[in-house]
């Protein structure tokens, strides 16, 4: 059921993958400073083939989205166009491309013959007139159509800005339903951008805060399937499902994978008393982390994986600490005014994403693993639990509307702060875990 | 006379009914808070709240819900019982002593103004300061069962503090007979 495409990569030039990353004259440097998104043109892809020309269209459309949906870039209008792109490899007019203040041209081919799909793109730095990096192919099927126009986006994104991609990509949530009294909740994944929803479990049971494996393979979720929370394991391949931590008389939550995938730290409840373990995936073997009588959760790996933060209200309200993964004596890193929760670790390691309450507002920010240089990305009603894009770049969150008729909706937001949108989905949703990028 | 008594009481017992909240709990063991009539208007009889089930059977859960009171309520990110929750649960304490067929899961909530996992964690003490008041006054503790919703089974919907009050609450939902 879950979309499983083979792209081969096919360097049409000998160059390597290594090229990506090549510096030139034409580059975003992704600082604090970026306000004025570059320029852009992507004509749309030549169709190669009659069959073609649907996903040529479609799958420019989405290269341009993916493009601009990152506030970077900015697409010149076609109408402002002075050259038309009829074959990928005749020369480009740069002249015509400079005129209408295109910094970047992005140009592409597709070809379709029965279900198989390929697309060829190259990326030119319009004013220095030449070539950025080298041509590359994918090739894949037609029903991948959208995983490859994400694959050349991230591309472009990674040969224009230095930065890992992460347009191709999945977020697992919550799917919400209904009224906040009768409010039903199951899991769902989608792309990154909203598209191609796949449920995997019903709304009989309610279900809180999955999140993804290191590779994107299982999801660890808490569900109230016995008529008490527990932590299940779900493979997100043949969406079958297993509980993995159900002592009799505690109530287990809020799991994360380590960083190697196979181990589980998460809160278990028992007699008034929440604190941190973490479990063995194969064997099943849980030890205690954190033995204090206040509440300790949302722990969060280290990407190497030899640090947990977490949350706990051992000094009177929430704050941010830090322990060895073996637990130990947590050193606080929280200090701001207001209550801190849900600490996140970010994929490059430098940053922990968090939840902040103060004076009666949610807030999403960041700060470095020592507690300093906090800054606020976000503010609301209600803004909560933070989630790492694969490069670390951008957080997608949950936003909480208030009043009878509230509802939750997930956002994201560039770790400058700037790009707050929200995430198209089909009704409410929250608690979203994006994937690491796809293989 | 009689009649126009008949028909306070009626609306007296509806308005309560109105009160009284939908189930907490997903279970298919547990009692329907909502078991009782839910219109009477039609309901000639007029026996509908009388004998064995009804909110005038000091032994029925209705009784329970309704007279005992089967819930009580928490301050702003706290977990401490009150001078009223006390009260509450002694009369808890009464009613289960009577009635010890009965089972009971305490399910704890949290408002909205927090963070998930968080209230998960607080509506789990909240459960758990009930549970440890009962058994104080005698009810065995393996009658007794704790649940957290956290915030997310919210009675009341509006976003003010006069909602919230009564979302941050621990309420002992009735499993009918027999412990195990």
């Amino acid at each position: 059921m879950t979309l499983r495409i083979c792209i081969a990569i096919l360097a049409i030039c000998a160059l390597p993958f290594a090229a990506l990353a090549q510096s030139g004259p034409l580059r975003i440097e992704i600082t604090e400073g970026v306000v004025e998104p570059m320029p852009f043109a992507a004509p749309n892809f030549v169709a190669e083939s009659s069959a073609a020309n649907d996903f040529a269209e479609r799958l420019t459309r989405v290269v341009v989205s993916d493009l601009a949906g990152t506030g970077l870039f900015r697409e010149v209008p076609r109408t402002a166009y002075i050259s038309q792109l009829t074959s990928f490899d005749a020369p480009v007019q740069y002249a015509d491309w400079k005129a209408i203040n295109a910094q970047a041209l992005v140009t592409g081919a597709v070809n379709v013959s029965g279900s198989n799909l390929s697309v060829k793109f190259r990326v030119y730095d319009v004013f220095s007139g030449a070539e950025l990096g080298s041509g590359l192919q994918f090739a894949g099927t037609t029903q991948g159509w959208r995983r490859m126009a994400h694959k050349v986006a991230d591309q472009v994104y990674a040969r224009i800005t230095g930065e890992d991609p992460y347009f191709d990509s999945r977020v697992v949530y919550v799917s919400e339903q209904g009224p906040k009294d009768k409010r039903r909740k199951r899991l769902a994944i989608m792309d990154y951008d909203g598209a191609n929803v796949q449920y995997l479990t019903g709304s009989e049971h309610l279900v809180l805060a999955p999140r993804f494996s290191p590779t994107g393979d299982r999801v660890l979720y808490t569900s109230y399937e016995t008529g008490f929370p527990r932590i299940y394991v779900l493979d997100v391949g043949n969406v079958q499902r297993r509980v993995l931590e159900s002592q009799e008389g505690s109530m287990s939550f809020a799991p994360r994978f380590s960083p190697d995938g196979r181990t589980v730290v998460y809160s278990l409840a028992r007699g008034g008393n929440t604190d941190i373990y973490r479990m063995d995936i194969a064997s099943g073997s849980s030890s205690r982390l954190t033995s204090a009588p206040s509440i300790e959760t949302a722990p969060s790996y280290s990407p190497d994986g030899s640090r947990i933060v977490f949350e706990s209200d051992r000094s009177g309200s929430q704050q941010i600490y830090i322990m060895g993964a073996n637990g130990g004596e947590p050193k606080r890193i929280s200090f701001g005014k207001g209550r801190y929760g849900t600490p996140v670790w970010s994929p490059r390691g430098d940053l922990i994403a968090f939840t902040k309450q103060s004076k009666g507002r949610f807030h999403i920010g960041v700060m470095r693993t020592d507690g300093s240089e906090e800054r606020l990305l976000t503010a609301s009603f209600l803004d909560e639990g933070p989630t790492w894009s694969p490069n670390g770049r951008v957080i997608m969150f949950t936003r909480e509307t208030q009043g009878a008729t509230g509802s939750a909706s997930l956002y994201s937001v560039d770790i400058s702060g700037r790009n707050l949108k929200r995430i198209p989905t089909e009704g409410g949703a929250s608690d979203p875990s994006w994937s690491p990028l796809q293989r | 006379m009689k009649m126009i008594t008949k028909a306070v009481l009626m609306t007296s017992v509806l308005a309560l009914a109105a009160c009284s909240n939908k189930s907490d709990f997903e279970g298919d063991d547990f009692v329907d808070l909502n078991a009782g009539p839910s219109t009477g208007i039609d309901d000639s009889a007029g026996n509908s709240f009388e004998g064995t089930g009804g909110v005038n059977d000091p032994t029925s859960v209705a009784f329970f819900q309704q007279s005992v009171g089967d819930r009580v309520l928490f301050e702003v990110d706290q977990s401490t019982l009150n001078g009223q929750g006390r009260l509450i649960l002694d009369g808890q304490t009464r009613w289960l002593t009577q009635n010890s067929d009965y089972t009971a899961i305490i399910e704890g909530h949290a408002d909205e103004q927090g963070t998930r996992e968080y209230n998960v964690a607080l509506g789990e003490r909240r459960a758990n300061a009930v549970r440890d008041y009962l058994v104080s006054k005698g009810i065995a503790s393996s009658r007794l069962r704790v649940v957290s919703f956290g915030k997310e089974r919210p009675i009341e919907i509006c976003s003010q503090e006069g909602c919230y009050a009564k979302n941050r609450r621990a309420v002992t939902v009735l499993a009918a007979g027999l412990s195990g």
